[in-house]
């Protein structure tokens, strides 16, 4: 009767893994094949000499990356994009951290706060960039208009600048709308890190004399850098991909050119895929030196639990 | 003396209003702007007089920037419904067989998933377009649809996966020595109880797929353009003028912001989901 029994939850549990495996496989071969595949497939045409409408795999070793180096324009794109992290990363990061502190202080109207910092998140980097292009209106004198021109009435002339037309820095105007548009997101991330000190800690330390100032400082923040280390890496790689925020403020102008943008116009505006497939594949590189560590981190993490 | 000292406290802890207030300020004033804008009539419109309030409510630039966008308004519409339904279907079927078949591989295939999610578009981007010639699906909505499908596996299976690992194995256990099998647990036990998972899941594919730019101007030919791509292509032009792109801006942010605004919750979730942990 037991064996019979076993017998046929066995049955069930083989029948069980043919389906399993029939519900999966689709979506794994689909992952495989336009992920790994397509990147293996990139990786191919960044070797090729593919320039125009006809594919051409003609092998040609590093040629593509070998140029890209000694592309001035290349340069100018890794300048934009180390600028444009820093002042987005530091930026989101100081501003979240900061707004999590203070709705950290239970204070009335939080979760009004909240909901309103992070309302951004729900918006598309193009309607961003469409909106703040006008803000950052650059004209001056009597076409004074946006940001430029709240400043003036406000009698504080000396904030009045040239925003994303400000030669080399213009991409950290760019950044400027990110961080209007990032820094709720890291806001709560720092809140549920705030969330997870547990009370009684804090209360310990109050005991022993500790000021709310010192709290923060020697307890709570260093039990933030899991979350900053999280925070990083995910504002990191946003700012690597950035693209559609600059084509919606700027278009395609060369002084805030990135990879993202000089990998479009490569490939889509002058058929270049070889060198376009290059730029994807450093692209891919530079995120996967943050995200890797990061999965590697995440899933040991959950193995340990 | 307490009664004193317990009034100054109150008094400082309320200057933490300031800059929250600061801060209000600078996340609204791109609103205030689209809103003021988009609500002046044409003659009132000036960018010397960019922050004025209209002297009377007027919808010309909703009227005309509604008449350029309309078409990439629908077609967003038919292409982030099918978008999301479906691949949160393929999430909610994988993250169950995920989270409870171990079979050889599975600890290979969560961190695989987990790079799907963060890779640069860009770098399938040329494939893609290829693929998508090959199989006669470039220019048009479907094509768009199944990159969205595709490209959102990873996100919709883990966070399904997430949720399911949660369930008690007890009650999935009982099903099967009651006869229930793979599909019929699903269908009877785990599709029930899914409902905050998909409303999570659903909300973020919206967002994601609606907001998205790169696939829709890779993939899509002019007349089959999302909304996003048209507003974009709406301000470099110089024939349509400020107050118009601002009115489409809100246009464009509306679909979304509703959902942020009555369904923020679990837009939230979705959004940690997304960030912290597959």
């Amino acid at each position: 009767m037991m064996n019979k029994f076993n017998q046929f939850l066995t049955r069930i549990r083989n029948q069980d893994t043919l389906t399993a495996i029939a519900l999966v496989a689709p979506s794994i071969v689909a992952v495989g094949v336009f992920v790994y595949g397509f990147i293996g497939w990139s990786l191919r045409v960044s070797l090729s000499a593919w320039k125009g409408l006809l594919p051409d795999y003609t092998w040609v070793g590093l040629q593509n990356y070998i140029e890209l180096f000694s592309d001035p324009r290349f340069f100018v794109d890794i300048r934009n994009t180390v600028i444009f992290t820093i002042v987005f990363v530091a930026g989101s990061i100081l501003v979240g951290l900061s707004l999590a502190i203070l709705l950290d202080q239970n204070l009335p109207g939080e979760n009004f706060f909240r909901n309103l910092f992070l309302f951004p998140m729900a918006i598309s980097f193009i309607v961003t960039g469409v909106v703040w292009r006008w803000l950052m209106n650059p004209a001056t004198g009597s076409r004074i208009s946006g940001l430029n021109q709240l400043f003036t009435m406000m009698g504080l002339d000396f904030l009045v600048n040239a925003w994303h037309t400000t030669p080399k820095w213009g991409i950290a105007a760019v950044a400027l709308a990110a961080i209007w548009q990032m820094s709720g997101f890291t806001m709560a991330l720092y809140l549920g890190g705030l969330r997870s000190v547990p009370e009684e800690l804090r209360e310990a330390a109050r005991v022993d004399g500790a000021n709310e100032f010192q709290i923060y400082r020697y307890i709570v923040l260093p039990m933030l850098s899991p979350v900053t280390l999280s925070a990083l890496i995910i504002l990191g790689h946003i700012s690597l991909k950035v693209f559609d925020l600059i084509i919606a403020i700027a278009g395609k102008q060369l002084p805030l050119d990135v990879p993202a943008i000089y990998m479009w116009q490569a490939t889509f505006d002058g058929y270049f895929f070889g060198r376009g497939a290059a730029i994807a594949i450093l692209l891919l590189l530079a995120v996967s030196l943050l995200i890797i560590p990061y999965i590697y981190f995440n899933v040991k993490n959950e193995a340990d639990l | 003396m307490s009664a004193v000292h317990r009034h100054f406290r109150l008094q400082r802890r309320y200057l933490l209003y300031l800059p929250l207030l600061f801060m209000t300020v600078f996340y609204l004033i791109p609103m205030y702007v689209v809103v003021v804008t988009g609500f002046k009539g044409f003659e009132e419109v000036n960018l010397r007089t960019m922050w004025t309030l209209p002297s009377r409510i007027r919808f010309d630039n909703y009227v005309e920037a509604y008449r350029n966008l309309a078409p990439s308004l629908w077609n967003s519409i038919n292409m982030v419904f099918p978008a999301a339904i479906i691949s949160s279907f393929i999430g909610s079927i994988n993250g169950f067989v995920l989270s409870r078949w171990k079979f050889r591989g599975a600890d290979i295939i969560f961190p695989l998933l987990l790079f799907g999610m963060f890779i640069p578009y860009q770098s399938i981007l040329i494939p893609l377009v290829e693929f998508m010639r090959m199989i006669n699906m470039y220019g048009g909505l479907p094509g768009l649809i199944l990159a969205h499908i595709i490209y959102g596996i990873p996100i919709t299976t883990l966070t399904f996966r997430n949720y399911y690992a949660t369930i008690p194995k007890e009650i999935i256990e009982a099903a099967r020595i009651d006869g229930a099998n793979l599909l019929k647990t699903y269908r009877h036990i785990i599709l029930p109880v899914s409902m905050p998972s998909f409303v999570v899941v659903l909300i973020w594919q919206f967002t994601s797929a609606w907001n998205d730019f790169l696939f829709a101007v890779v993939l899509t030919k002019p007349e089959f353009w999302p909304i996003t791509v048209a507003l974009n292509n709406m301000a470099g032009s110089q024939i349509i003028a400020w107050n118009v792109q601002m009115a489409g801006s809100l246009l464009t942010a509306l679909p979304t912001l509703l959902v942020y605004i009555f369904l923020g919750r679990y837009f939230l979730r979705g959004l940690m989901a997304g960030a912290l942990k597959g």
